[in-house]
């Protein structure tokens, strides 16, 4: 039987996911991209539920590994990682800190809310977004690609400072 | 036809068009024109083979035979394979892997966005993950079909010649058959000739911002979601499956 004490608070459990990063863009914590959705004890074993970002994200698997591997070495001994598709994950779900984090990482943050009308009713619309180069703050920047080094992320490129970057979609 | 094997079929349809179409655009990989084309069309594979794993693994679950989404990508034979034909066809140049890409990314969309209503709780939850990156697909391969088609000559001519040799597979994205109809009954799945009028639609405007000529309605290629799959199906099976037919169960 495993004390009350063996049990760190959830709470605290995801303070030291805080210091998880993630392996693709280290400069923000699995929490902060709020992948980690629930953090719960089941009698003496610690449940851990995450959500890919994409469902062909190369890194979830090495995101759990990274959570067990950190947990472990906090002295949680029994450890269940389970994952879960619903709801699924949105770039709302990045927190304050993730956000200045990854513009201070040269990543511009999602600018957009997630929630956007049907792209059938926005490609005929089709107004571009405006997304700020996270370098010099500029708005005159171009998308050279929708995709980028990650399917999380388009290439663009500022105009004024010639900054080319990454911009975090909207998802 | 049984509601569970019903199911199965609609299942595989769904993860074999993402699987084929993943793995055609896998060829592209340090091919593309650019570098980031070709990461584009990398991770849009990445994103096809990510939606393959939840329906192939769904799909083994509701036959209940123990097969996974590895079983049912790399032991199955191409007649048991029940993509639509469009997906299989070859790479082409640019402009015909954006043609297939745009025609297939509108339909994919429409389906899934449809799916996300379905009874079944598992379906809907794929589909909403799924028209996430989706939409992102279909974003990206119009706005191409477009900069082709209105860019120079001889993209326009070859932006031109793709959509018309591409045009009699797309009837089959529409055609619905007694499993379709199966799904349509229990609410799983939605009636596919009522995608027909918006997908059109979309590709009217597109064409016409394009400035190119959309084909006229004529006669439809279709087997694919009954097995009956063009001579190419059987080569990206050999690509595709030559190492786990060579070293059975190989793992890394």
């Amino acid at each position: 039987m495993t004390s009350i004490l063996a049990r760190p608070d959830p709470d605290r459990i995801k303070s030291w996911l805080e210091e998880v990063p993630d392996p693709e863009v280290p400069a923000v914590s699995v929490m902060d991209l709020g992948i980690v959705r629930d953090v719960q004890w089941d009698g003496d074993e610690l449940v851990v539920a995450i959500t890919p970002t994409y469902s062909g994200c190369p890194a979830t698997s090495v995101i759990a590994l990274d959570i067990e591997t950190a947990l472990r070495a906090r002295g949680i001994e029994r450890l269940r990682i389970e994952r879960r598709l619903s709801p699924p994950w949105t770039t709302d779900w990045i927190t304050e800190g993730g956000r200045r984090r990854l513009e201070a990482y040269g990543i511009a943050p999602p600018a957009e809310n997630a929630r956007t009308p049907s792209p059938f009713d926005r490609f005929l619309r089709s107004t571009p977004l405006v997304i700020a180069c996270p370098r010099c703050r500029s708005e005159n920047t171009f998308r050279v690609s929708e995709f980028g080094s990650t399917p999380c992320k388009a290439q663009y490129q500022c105009r004024d400072c010639l900054e080319p970057f990454d911009y975090f979609k909207c998802i | 036809m049984a509601e569970q094997e019903a199911l199965f079929e609609y299942l595989l349809r769904l993860g074999d068009n993402a699987l084929i179409l993943g793995h055609r655009l896998s060829e592209w990989c340090g091919h593309a024109p650019a570098l980031e084309e070709d990461l584009a069309l990398s991770n849009v594979a990445l994103d096809l083979i990510g939606q393959t794993q939840l329906w192939l693994n769904l799909a083994g679950e509701v036959e209940g035979k123990g097969r996974d989404a590895n079983n049912l990508a790399y032991l199955r034979d191409a007649r048991d394979f029940r993509n639509v034909l469009l997906v299989e066809q070859p790479n082409g140049d640019f402009a015909v892997t954006m043609a297939r890409q745009f025609y297939f990314d509108a339909w994919h969309y429409l389906l899934l966005r449809e799916l996300m209503n379905s009874t079944d709780g598992r379906v809907a939850e794929i589909a909403a993950k799924g028209l996430k990156e989706v939409t992102y697909h279909l974003e990206r391969s119009r706005e191409w079909v477009v900069r082709l088609g209105d860019g120079t000559e001889e993209s326009h001519e070859r932006m031109q010649a793709a959509l018309d040799d591409l045009w009699m597979f797309t009837g089959e994205l529409f055609e619905a058959d007694e499993v379709d109809q199966e799904m349509v009954r229990r609410g799983v799945g939605p009636d596919l000739g009522a995608l027909r009028e918006p997908w059109l639609g979309l590709m009217r405007a597109t064409a016409e911002e394009a400035t190119l000529t959309l084909p006229q309605p004529g006669w439809a290629q279709r087997g694919g979601k009954r097995g009956i799959h063009s001579e190419h199906l059987g080569y990206i099976l050999a690509d595709l499956q030559f190492l786990q037919r060579a070293y059975p169960n190989a793992t890394w």
